[in-house]
């Protein structure tokens, strides 16, 4: 019978499409981002920060970078608590992402120091070798406009006052984008309550073992090297990240593997995530052979 | 049969752009594959990967896909309504305007013009161009059915008419944006409600526009091509009805462990394995309407693209549903497996099809024979190494990815950084990238197949309908 009258067609195929669609699209509105959902720490992005938000969606960084922990373990022990829903209240467009080429951000804010950002940015390979992110530094160059942010706040409906839009002027992109990654998961105070205690006495399990050492190294250029290198100072690659190692001796072990386990809360982050047994290894080589090792190689640099 | 009465210039036309922008869509593919291994080939701020990756994803969707489905449609709909189209002069407008918006939208995504919405990325000038474009071509297409000359409707034209409503509604929906400029908008939803808007789009944009037209194709084509009937009418009944149905819940199985609800999460795994029927009755009609005559394998090229086009949707739709569920979204999703799962669908099923519907209508149109089949073949092969190289090579890379993101030493630490895990993919990228390289040979060569065609001397519209 319909498959000799178009119209009809046409009405059936669109009721048999709708009966999803309500259900599950349209349905849904009736509880998510209401009352139930809310978290109240979370606010809206002030005015520098959706400016980087959207200097982000502008170069497409959530192509390679999603912004949602799963409550799985793996996500939470690399990223952080996972995602809830009240945190992206604000949030038009989401920007969850669907690839991690890069890492999720979603946890982003306060892990590392806005110098890294900066220097990150410019030129990834400098904080992170391995990396295959585009370079940005053309975002210094590029600065933000006060009036036409003003604009984007009013149209969000979004809180500000005039000195925080005056304050714009004389920002670059790149501020705004640090800003914004800054704040990125950082509204619930999860760090506090995802801070892992260490129990029992903290005792070096490898005091002298080179093999450990030898270990220690390795996980020291992976992990370390790209703020704390003596190399990178002398060469004035990056500005202070993290400074050199050289007094290492005047630190207690145990001191050390808090420092590292820890983090320093806005400076440096916490490498919790690394396990007992490798800060440990990193403890070990930091107080056994790291500055010989670090004056070695700046002497055969200078050499080159 | 008068074929003298059929609008056979748009057709051609609409073809002709359509290899362009599939050609765009693959070199810019190539280019951003082989950005991921060498990133000094990102060119700030315009040649970023961020940039033209969403290019090559619309290039390739709407220009080439949507752009050959036009003309795949406006064939397809004459002769099965036995009419010529219902304006022509609507028709050859749809063309300029087709072009003017996937230039527009090219070129306002490269200047950093986008929404962040997967396949949606075009701002609000060239949505409403799109959702222009869309009436053009819905009317006129509406209008030919409704006027045909044939009573009954064949399974193709079902199709069609879900892709129309289908594409019109989900576009609709996720393109509710707030504009701040001319080429600046916000979305209306926000946070988990404009995902789940998103990915009901995103995923229905793959059965509204990556399964139903192919099938209407597929449906038209398998037929003409061996001279045998389609199995069952029956099946297709049957699969039209329940793929419209069941595909508009699954679209939450791409926010598998996201903050949206359990229950969304639960019902679009549910569907997305349920999706397995309908898909393989396609699969199945596709198979049983050979009647065993699996010789034309070798003897047939059309033959060749069609089955194993048919083949990759079979195994998509079975790979889909698979990464539906939880425990292995959990495993797999974010990693490279995804990229391999798509260019399956996109490489293997939809453009083998199409490679075919053009094989056996622009010979017809330019009134002259194929100049090679050996070329033909060549493409064939050339386009299918390429596209198993691709997606065998994603798949593995993915698997290893996952694992180490995965990987959890005795004392409940990772195993490996996040670096770590992004220095083993460089070799399984490099590989990629020469897929593409493979696949692009392929293009090149039914290209220069089609030249040669329509330089070759004409022969009688008849000798060569009875030759195809």
């Amino acid at each position: 019978m319909w498959e000799k009258k178009p119209v009809l067609l046409l009405i059936l195929a669109t009721l048999a499409i709708m009966v999803g669609t309500t259900i599950t699209m349209i349905l849904p509105f009736k509880w998510i981002n209401a009352e139930a959902d809310r978290i109240s720490s979370v606010k809206p992005y002030n005015a520098l920060q959706l400016a980087g938000r959207d200097v982000y969606i502008r170069e497409g960084c959530n192509n390679c970078h999603s912004q949602t922990v799963r409550p799985l373990v793996a996500d939470v022990l690399r990223y952080g608590d996972y995602s809830k829903s009240g945190e992206f209240v604000y949030d038009q467009p989401h920007l969850w992402g669907s690839r991690r080429m890069g890492p999720d951000l979603a946890r982003v804010g306060g892990k590392y120091p806005d110098t890294w950002h900066i220097q990150h940015m410019k030129q990834p390979t400098v904080m992170t070798p391995q990396s295959n992110m585009p370079a940005y530094a053309f975002l210094t160059a590029n600065p933000i406009d006060p009036a036409y942010t003003e604009r984007k706040m009013k149209v969000l409906g979004f809180p500000y006052t005039l000195a925080e839009i005056k304050a714009l002027a004389g920002k670059n992109e790149l501020d705004a984008m640090v800003a914004y990654l800054q704040k990125l998961g950082s509204d619930i105070p999860w760090r506090q309550q995802a801070k892992a205690v260490v129990v029992g006495d903290l005792k070096n399990p490898y005091l002298n073992d080179q093999a450990a050492i030898k270990e220690g190294e390795h996980l020291f250029d992976q992990n370390c090297e790209s703020c704390h290198s003596l190399e990178m100072k002398a060469n004035a690659k990056s500005d202070d990240v993290g400074p050199p190692l050289t007094n290492m001796q005047t630190f207690e072990d145990k001191e050390l593997f808090t420092l590292i386990h820890d983090g320093t809360g806005g400076g440096m982050p916490s490498f919790a995530s690394l396990g007992a047994n490798k800060i440990w290894k990193i403890v070990t080589y930091l107080k056994k052979g790291h500055l010989e090792h670090e004056l070695k190689e700046l002497k055969e640099g200078h050499e080159k | 049969m008068k074929t003298t009465d059929y609008n056979y210039d748009i057709v051609k036309s609409f073809v002709h752009w359509s290899i362009l922008w599939g050609v765009v869509a693959i070199l810019v593919g190539v280019l951003i594959s082989f950005q991921l291994v060498y990133p000094s080939l990102n060119l700030p701020p315009y040649l970023t990967y961020g940039r033209l990756r969403p290019l090559h994803t619309n290039a390739g969707i709407f220009g080439w896909g949507i752009g050959s489905f036009m003309a795949l449609f406006f064939y397809v709909v004459q002769r099965l309504c036995r009419r010529p189209l219902w304006s022509e002069g609507l028709a050859r407008f749809q063309l300029y305007f087709f072009n003017a918006t996937i230039i527009g939208v090219a070129v306002t995504l490269l200047l950093g013009f986008t929404t962040s919405k997967e396949y949606h990325e075009q701002e609000w000038p060239m949505a409403i161009m799109v959702v222009i474009l869309w009436v053009m071509f819905s009317v006129n297409i509406v209008m030919t059915i409704i006027k045909r000359r044939e009573e009954h409707m064949y399974i193709s034209l079902w199709y069609m008419l879900a892709t129309l409503v289908g594409v019109a509604v989900l576009y609709l929906v996720n393109a509710a944006q707030i504009p701040v400029s001319l080429f600046k908008s916000y979305s209306a939803y926000a946070g988990t409600n404009d995902a789940n808007v998103q990915w009901w789009f995103g995923h229905n944009a793959v059965a509204m526009v990556l399964t139903t037209p192919p099938l209407a194709i597929f449906y038209y084509f398998l037929p003409k091509t061996t001279g045998a009937p389609i199995y069952s009418h029956r099946m297709s009944i049957i699969a039209f009805w329940s793929l419209i149905f069941m595909y508009l819940w699954t679209g939450a199985h791409h926010l598998l462990w996201t903050p949206v609800p359990d229950w969304v999460q639960t019902l679009a795994m549910v569907f997305s394995l349920m999706l397995i029927a309908p898909s393989w009755a396609s699969v199945f009609n596709g198979y049983l309407s050979m009647g065993g005559q699996w010789q034309q394998m070798r003897d047939n090229y059309l033959v060749k693209f069609l089955i194993l086009g048919i083949t990759f949707y079979g195994l998509q739709t079975l790979q889909g549903p698979s990464q539906a569920v939880r425990s292995f979204s959990a495993f797999i999703h974010y990693t490279e497996w995804v990229p391999g799962h798509v260019h399956m669908g996109t490489m293997g099923w939809v453009s083998m099809v199409l490679f075919a519907g053009i094989y056996f209508i622009l010979p017809k149109i330019y009134g002259r024979e194929v100049y090679s089949i050996p070329l033909a073949n060549l493409h064939f092969w050339l386009v299918l190494i390429g596209q198993l190289i691709y997606s065998v090579s994603m798949w593995i890379a993915g698997i290893q990815q996952a694992s180490m993101w995965h990987s959890i030493n005795p004392d409940g630490s990772l195993t490996y950084t996040f670096v770590e895990t992004l220095a083993q993919l460089y070799p399984y990228w490099t590989i990629r990238a020469v897929s593409g390289v493979i696949y692009l040979a392929g293009v090149l060569v039914f290209i220069y197949n089609l030249i040669m065609t329509a330089r070759s001397p004409q022969v009688s519209l008849s000798a060569a309908a009875q030759n195809v």
